[in-house]
């Protein structure tokens, strides 16, 4: 489904090397996990595969079913099935939620030629997702991440991805600052969207969501490279003895 | 006030020949008054201190720039809300077009018709706070506007009047040059709703006296839109008594020439005025927000909200300021002027001022010009925002605050729906 093949990225403004040929297959219906030290790159291919501007590719390719990924804008590339739940999701002042929500998801179906979803199907969708995921009609009516604790904003994205249903599913550290309960709300919205025709990426320090959610492949990432892969018990590896090891055996 | 003397030449021979409106009986002598009192100024030019940014030469020519009318094909705002509807076709009352001047709790006069009879309470207005508004910044087009506006409204609010009065103006004639002057007074208690709507005329001269009496509530509501070429000085001037409140929103899209200037006095105590805009302009758009407020009892607040959204090459002013007298103790006082520019040849130009004689006050002011925020811009498309639509989205979030200052859900929702038309209208 998502093919990457010898991807190099380096940044716009200043000639710095990011990634330095990244080789990744994800087959339709498999979890992959990306594991890997801080600055290692991860985020920068999670922001490469969505089209965020900053960065040139100067050689490789990334395909979703065959697409060259590289080629569509942000919006494109959504509507193609792409979604990312960033590290860092951003506050929108101003801008609702639902409005947010809504306008995303018939967005994305109109790209795709699709009939838009009637205001009373759409809020009925929410409110079901929204309860799965503990989060309140509160949090749904104020502006976009705007006040929302660090936990809050993950759900929000884990909800964003439950309405827009894509079919390849990149999270970038989307454990980070969730309580335990939390992270189990999130393993299990996850869980649920786990599909023949979809795939997931899951970027994480911890082995923790992994137990969650279990991936078919752990990758690990250095430097710009993907030096490892291997199954899951990879990923209990690097939660007992760190990265030093693996490492050392590529280096 | 002080009074310079006459500036020489062609200009200052114009004014002293200046034709005062005939039959005017009770207005005649306030017209009179405020000729002479545009005498004392002369006619604003670039070295003034508030036209530094604006320039005023062809709001002051004795030929209004020729202005094309067109079709915008979109209702006229405010259709579909339930008003006392009154036309004015480029400058004079279409009685023809307008609706049957009443609604209970409400007095409607045209000026033309009632100068001529002893209307007290207008006589004892018409005139008096514009003259009142001319210190300490002299305002001269409003003064010419009170001596030679041969049309308008007068509108006195006995008590909660049933539906808005709604001002609708047309812009007929390429030359048209329309001198328009309202006067209105809320009786204590009372409350009106005001909605002023289109271009007017080629070049139009608005001038709005407002006289809110103690625990009365004035709400306006203003679009200023549609013809491109159309130029416009408009002034407002209230005084607010105990109590009082006054929220004034306006909308500007298009036209070459805006400056929009709202002179308030918080006279009694404890009361509230609000005044906010939002200008979204394309190209040789050029908009000028110039507000003075002035805070003269005690326990008073006042907002000023102005947000512009700019964009090939637009020009954006706000020239704000509050004025704090002696003995106004626990004023509340907030401006805020911001602008988004939508490319780097757009230029806003603010001035905030505070002038502050009591000390126990609360005045905060800020002035921000920026770009839309592409990591927000990025987050949007990323979960399938077209560029265009998310930035419109944002641009609709940036003049939130702005609109919040409208009270009434329906109005307030009408002017967004404009206001993402316009914006749909103008994408690259
Ligand atoms: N826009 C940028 N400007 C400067 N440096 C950048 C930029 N984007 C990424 N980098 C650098 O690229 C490297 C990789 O960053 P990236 O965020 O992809 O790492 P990561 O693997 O996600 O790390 P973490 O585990 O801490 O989230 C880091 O050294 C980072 O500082
Ligand atoms: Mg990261």
């Amino acid at each position: 489904m998502l093919e990457i093949r010898n991807l190099h990225v380096r940044l716009e403004e200043e000639d710095k090397a990011i990634l330095k040929g990244v080789d990744l297959s994800v087959a339709a219906g498999s979890v992959h996990a990306i594991m890997g030290p801080n600055g290692s790159g991860k985020s920068t291919l999670s922001y490469v595969l969505a089209g965020r501007e900053g960065y040139v590719v100067t050689e490789g390719s990334a395909t979703l079913d065959g697409r060259d990924l590289l080629a569509l804008e942000p919006e494109e590339r959504a509507a193609a099935g792409l979604f990312l739940a960033f590290q860092y999701p951003v506050e929108i002042p101003g801008v609702g939620n639902m409005t947010f929500l809504r306008t995303a998801v018939n967005a994305q179906r109109k790209a795709r030629g699709e009939p838009e979803m009637s205001a009373a199907e759409f809020l009925k969708a929410v409110r079901e997702k929204a309860r799965a995921l503990n989060i309140d009609a509160e949090m749904l009516k104020r502006p976009v991440n705007v006040g929302f604790s660090g936990g809050e904003k993950k759900r929000n994205e884990i909800l964003q991805m439950a309405m827009l249903e894509p079919r390849m599913c990149i999270l970038d550290e989307t454990d980070s600052g969730l309580d335990v309960d939390a992270m189990r709300l999130v393993a299990d919205g996850v869980n649920a969207l786990r599909s023949e025709g979809r795939a997931f990426l899951v970027i994480t320090h911890y082995q923790r969501l992994l137990d969650h959610i279990v991936p078919d492949v752990v990758h690990i990432m250095a430097d710009g490279r993907i030096v490892r892969s291997g199954g899951p018990e990879l990923a209990r590896q690097v939660e007992e003895q760190g990265y030093a090891d693996i490492l050392a055996e590529v280096a | 006030m002080a009074a310079p003397a006459a500036r020489p030449g062609a200009a200052a021979d114009r004014l002293a020949s200046l034709a005062l409106p005939a039959g005017g009986a009770w207005a005649t002598e306030a017209r009179r008054a405020a000729r002479q009192r545009l005498l004392e100024m002369g006619l604003p030019g670039r070295r003034d201190e508030y036209w530094r940014w604006t320039d005023p030469s062809t709001l002051t020519a004795a030929e209004p720039p020729r202005a094309a009318t067109f079709d915008p094909r979109e209702p006229m705002p405010f259709e579909a809300v339930d008003r006392v509807k009154l036309v004015f076709a480029d400058g004079v009352f279409d009685a023809a077009a307008s609706g049957a001047p009443a609604a209970a709790g409400v007095e409607i006069e045209r000026l033309a018709e009632a100068a001529a009879r002893d209307i007290h309470w207008a006589r004892d207005l018409y005139g008096r706070l514009e003259a009142a508004g001319q210190t300490p910044v002299p305002r001269p087009l409003a003064a010419l506007n009170t001596a030679t506006a041969a049309d308008g409204i007068l509108i006195r609010a006995t008590g909660r009047v049933a539906k808005p009065v709604a001002l609708a103006y047309l812009h007929r004639s390429e030359t048209s040059d329309a001198v328009l002057h309202h006067v209105i007074r809320v009786e204590p208690g009372a409350e009106l709703t005001v909605l002023e709507s289109g271009p007017a005329a080629a070049r139009c001269n608005m001038g709005m006296e407002v006289e809110v009496a103690d625990g009365g509530v004035f709400h306006h509501v203003r679009v200023q839109g549609r013809d491109h070429e159309r130029r416009a000085a408009t002034h407002i001037f209230a005084r607010l008594g105990r109590g009082a409140r006054l929220k004034s929103f306006t909308l500007t899209k298009n036209g070459v020439l805006t400056r929009n200037e709202a002179v308030i006095e918080l006279a009694g105590d404890g009361a509230v005025a609000h005044v906010a805009g939002a200008s979204l302009g394309d190209g040789t758009f050029h908009h000028d927000d110039t507000v003075f407020i002035t805070h003269g009892a005690v326990g008073c607040e006042s907002r000023q909200v102005f947000k512009k959204v700019l964009r090939n090459g637009a020009t954006g002013v706000f020239q704000g300021k509050i004025l704090v007298r002696p003995g106004a103790q626990q004023t509340d006082g907030y401006q805020i002027s911001q602008a988004l520019l939508l490319d780097e040849a757009s230029q806003f130009l603010a001035k905030p001022e505070l002038e502050i004689y009591a000390d126990d006050v609360k005045c905060s002011h800020g002035s921000t010009s920026g770009a839309i925020d592409e990591t927000a811009l990025f987050y949007l498309r990323a979960r399938g925002l077209p560029r265009a639509e998310a930035t419109d989205l944002l641009v609709l979030a940036f003049v939130a605050e702005a609109l919040d200052e409208i009270e009434d859900e329906g109005l307030r929702e009408e002017i967004r729906v404009r206001l993402e038309g316009w914006l749909a209208r103008h994408r690259r």
